[in-house]
């Protein structure tokens, strides 16, 4: 089995290597399908060992492939988990990445950095499949970084843009922020646990707890409460959470298949898996679970609230992928793990899509991103019109799709828990549709419907995209409708995650869900009677009367509520508030620190006042080497006299 | 009687004296090293007192190696000297000053 | 009798002492430093040490002084200038003898009147070897720093020999080396030229 997980691994890597050093080599041709096969190589494979779990003719892999450094016990190694967690993960990333693969031959057609990006998108998709089939916290780590690298790589890819390479900059600057604590955490678990694996850390866990029971109403912090809230800070900055949510919009700088394959589809999701494989240690700090959930509720609602200004069409779903990242850490605050995991795999699939239909209009519209220009696509692009439907109404939730029962079993979750935080959860949550459903359906009406704007040069050039685009629309608007119907039993209910997510009874807001009804069908029903539902057709309703029925409307409305609009059109000042607040004292913290620690202390102090008292010593001890025979004989005899006195005093 | 205190008190007069030559002499070295040679000759006295009071043989090998090493010593040491003289034609111990640092 | 001996040599030993460090001469302290080893000589053969006395005597009186003297008269010093500049660091250089002499009178008078219990053991008879004796210890248990002083004796020879031998320009001698492996480019150059025509 070993060989069959290092050739899901390697083969994106190799791939990689090979487009990427020897592109000139191979060509545009070669780097495309040597990529594409690699990745369809791990797609395969993955595939193959997500059906054996399930079926059981595969069985959980934990072991070791290489030690690369033992250091006081702690062992850093390279070692693979693969359990039906990481199975799914490792599914959804292949194919994910896969699609994007073959979209990219369209949509990167005439970019003269063709190979480079091919091998930038396999290198990551190495990077991501090291993070999800990790078994420690170093090698987790190791993908963390090296999907943060891809992802500034190709944020800034085209790095001739000065707002690509300041958007690659303030992702990274960013995710720094996030990975500081993340970075925190794992030295806190080392520290507590003495063990990188997951296994014997997990197990050591309740003993962690058992420890901190007097500190809970004590002052200080639990152990355990430190760590799972030092590594969801590295979740909120990879996964976007508010505070750390300013990159992922600018992200958008990056070519839209990145958008789809790494900020919408997987990266981002790797602080929502990481936080679902450490349930373990999750499970058993409630304040931690608090913090997860307050923080993915104000994403959920807030950063929907914003995509209903923006006008770039990419920049809306980079809200909504915000926005959707905030309901996933609302399941993971609930202990809805599984609804967590399930939603990301929704997600996946129909944020992936709307984000390359999206791609795929910009194409057609000649890389003119603003919805302000567009309008009545729909005729002339009607492959991607419907795709993006599918997509749009698997977003807001519509029953039947299937984002409908991911979402619905998380509102449904949070409705029943009740932890600190679970009512304000459930407000945001429940908003959050009805924006979903206006955000959305404003982006759907302003694209494809109502009058023509763009100029007479660019509609007589409009027409549907070449195959390669849209074969991934296609491929992937089949599971956005059907992936739900197909696994939403087997995920939520029948305990897919035994083993890999561990919820403690008491939390188990899933198993309580789960005795009001576990089918599609019941779902469906329910659903349609549910407060959400009816949000999400008032969110679209609304869509519909401001943007096409009466589309002077929404100018007014701005004009009449300036201030908030001014509030959500910047964003709630968060750039602002990094850019004229935190910068500047970060500066001012560094400077003071560089002029008295470093120029004073270490370079004036430490490094020149040593090598002046060096100089200073010796000047003064050559004065001692006169020369002199009788000097030396002198000093000796000194000596002599000092050791005879010594030894007299001695005895 | 001669006790062992004579023999010693003898061989610390010796050394003394030796010591004090290396004060006395500021110009020659050549007395410096016949100094040394004293100051060794006051310990092999030591070693020799010692050997025979304690009846050990292993004073007088010490001893058997010291004069070997001086014996080394001596004629490297002149050696030295006949070859600065060679260069500069005094072995005044003030003129030799080129190791100052 | 013992004593006799012990007071007589001691003092002319000291006396010598005296002599090397106070001569003007260098001369004159090589001289004393010579008559400073023959009284040892003699001294260490009433400590039963004969193969070190007369070791002593042969060579350091018989080679190293040798050596000395031969360099002393060798190299022509001024001995007229011999003290000058001798006062500066003589009070320092008497304190610091006063005190080693303290120091060592404490040791040797107050404390080894403690070891005068040790007694000399009777005088060994007639026919001991007192060569033999060490012999057999320099052979057995210090066969091994017995070579290595070999070795360091060697060693001052060739360090001696090596930086007082000079090459003085002008010398003829044969360099055999050079000799054999001379060639006959080295030696012989054929010119071509215009024969003369006789005329």
């Amino acid at each position: 089995m070993e060989s069959l997980y290092l050739s899901i691994v390697l083969a994106p890597l190799l791939a990689a290597v090979i487009a990427g050093l020897a592109g000139r080599l191979v060509g545009r041709a070669g780097a495309h399908t040597v990529t594409i096969l690699g990745v369809a190589v791990s797609f395969g494979l993955s595939v193959y060992v997500l059906l054996g779990l399930l079926d059981g003719s595969i069985q959980v892999y934990n072991d070791t492939v290489y030690v690369w450094g033992i250091s006081d016990g702690v062992r850093m190694e390279v070692g693979f988990l693969v359990d039906r967690l990481s199975a799914l993960m490792m599914t959804v990333v292949t194919f994910v990445s896969l699609m994007v693969h073959i979209y990219t031959i369209g949509y990167m057609k005439d970019d003269p950095g063709y190979q480079r990006f091919f091998s930038y998108i396999s290198l990551f998709t190495f990077a991501m499949l090291m993070l999800v089939m990790s078994n420690n916290f170093l090698q987790l780590f190791f993908g963390w970084e090296a999907v943060g690298v891809v992802s500034y790589l190709l944020i800034g890819f085209w790095f001739k843009r000065p707002s690509a390479v300041h958007a690659n900059l303030k992702a990274f600057l960013v995710n720094r922020v996030g990975d500081f604590g993340f970075l925190l955490g794992i030295a806190a678990v080392l520290y507590f646990t003495n063990s990188l694996d997951y296994q014997e850390v997990f197990a050591a866990a309740p003993a962690l707890q058992g420890i901190t029971i007097e500190v809970f109403d004590g002052h200080a912090w639990s152990a355990l409460s430190l760590i799972c809230i030092l590594l969801f800070v590295g979740a909120m900055g990879k996964s976007a959470q508010v505070p750390l949510h300013v990159w992922l919009p600018d992200s958008m700088e990056g070519p839209t298949p990145i958008s789809a394959l790494i900020h919408a589809a997987t990266m981002v999701t790797a602080g929502i898996f990481m936080v679902a494989r450490m349930s373990p240690l999750f499970e058993l700090s409630l304040t931690a679970l608090s913090v997860v959930l307050v923080i993915g509720a104000t994403t959920a609602l807030f950063m929907g609230l914003l995509g209903l200004v923006q006008n770039d069409i990419k920049r809306v779903v980079a809200y909504s992928t915000l926005s959707q990242l905030g309901y996933m850490t609302v399941a993971l605050g609930v202990s809805a793990h599984a609804a967590g995991i399930f939603h990301l795999m929704t997600h996946a699939f129909f944020k992936a899509l709307l984000f390359l239909a999206a791609g795929s209009v910009i194409i057609a519209m000649h890389h003119e991103q603003d919805m302000r220009k567009m309008g009545g696509l729909r005729k002339y692009m009607p492959i991607t019109y419907w795709t993006a439907l599918i997509g749009s109404l698997a977003l807001i939730g519509f029953p039947g799709s299937s984002g409908f029962f991911s979402k619905d079993a998380i509102i449904e979750a949070v409705h029943f828990a009740s932890i600190p935080g679970a009512g304000y959860a459930y407000v945001c949550v429940l908003s959050g549709v009805f924006v979903t459903a206006l955000y959305t359906f404003r982006m759907m009406f302003l694209v494809f419907h109502g009058k023509e704007r763009m100029d007479a040069h660019t509609r007589e050039h409009l027409r549907e995209s070449p195959w390669v685009v849209t074969l991934p629309l296609i491929l992937l608007a089949i599971p956005s409708v059907v992936i739900g119907w197909l696994t939403e039993e087997t995920i939520l209910f029948k305990n897919y995650f035994d083993g890999a997510i561990q919820v403690l009874p008491s939390h188990d807001v899933l198993a309580e869900l789960g005795q009001h009804g576990t089918t599609p069908a019941y779902f469906l029903i329910h659903g349609l009677l549910a407060p959400p539902f009816l949000l999400a057709v008032a969110g679209v309703g609304l869509a519909w009367y401001l943007y096409l029925r009466r589309p002077e409307i929404p100018a007014r409305l701005a004009s009449r509520f300036a201030v908030p609009y001014r509030w959500l059109v910047n964003k709630y000042y968060f750039d602002d508030f990094n850019e004229k607040v935190l910068a500047p004292a970060t500066r001012a913290l560094g400077q003071r620190l560089w002029r008295t620690g470093d120029e004073t202390l270490i370079d004036g102090a430490m490094v020149n006042g040593s090598a002046r008292i060096v100089g200073w010593l010796s000047g003064a001890v050559s004065r001692v080497q006169t020369g002199y025979l009788y000097h030396y004989a002198f000093a000796m005899i000194i000596g002599l006299a000092a050791m005879l006195g010594w030894l007299l005093l001695e005895s | 009687m001669i006790t062992v205190s004579h023999y010693l008190t003898l061989s610390s007069v010796l050394f003394i004296l030796s010591i004090a030559g290396i004060f006395l002499n500021r110009k020659n070295v050549i007395l410096l090293l016949m100094c040394i040679e004293l100051m060794l000759l006051a310990v092999n006295f030591n070693f020799i007192t010692l050997s025979r009071f304690l009846g050990d043989a292993a004073g007088q090998v010490f001893v058997f190696f010291i004069l070997t090493v001086a014996a080394a010593e001596s004629a490297i040491g002149l050696a030295i000297l006949v070859v600065l003289f060679r260069s500069r034609k005094n072995i005044e111990v003030e003129s030799l000053d080129s190791m100052k640092g | 009798m013992e004593a006799l001996i012990f007071y007589f040599f001691g003092s002319v030993l000291l006396l010598a002492g005296i002599g090397v460090i106070i001569a003007r001469n260098p001369v004159h302290s090589a001289m004393s430093l010579v008559l400073a080893f023959v009284t040892s000589a003699f001294l260490w053969m009433l400590l039963e040490a004969e193969f070190l006395a007369i070791v002593l005597v042969l060579v350091y009186v018989g080679a190293v002084m040798v050596l000395f003297l031969f360099v002393v008269m060798m190299l022509d010093v001024n001995v007229e200038r011999n003290r000058a500049g001798f006062t500066r660091y003589a009070p320092l250089g008497i304190g610091l003898v006063m005190l080693i002499v303290g120091m060592l009178g404490y040791v040797v008078w107050a404390r080894t009147q403690e070891m005068n219990f040790l007694q000399a053991p009777p005088r060994a008879a007639a026919d001991f070897s007192n060569t033999e004796a060490l012999g057999s210890q320099l052979y057995t248990v210090y066969v091994y720093p017995f070579e290595l002083a070999a070795v360091i004796l060697l060693v001052a020879i060739v360090a001696a020999i090596s930086l007082t031998m000079r090459r003085r320009p002008g010398l003829k001698v044969q360099d055999v080396a050079r000799q054999v492996a001379v060639r006959r480019e080295d030696r012989v150059r054929i010119v071509s030229m215009e024969s003369d025509k006789e005329s």
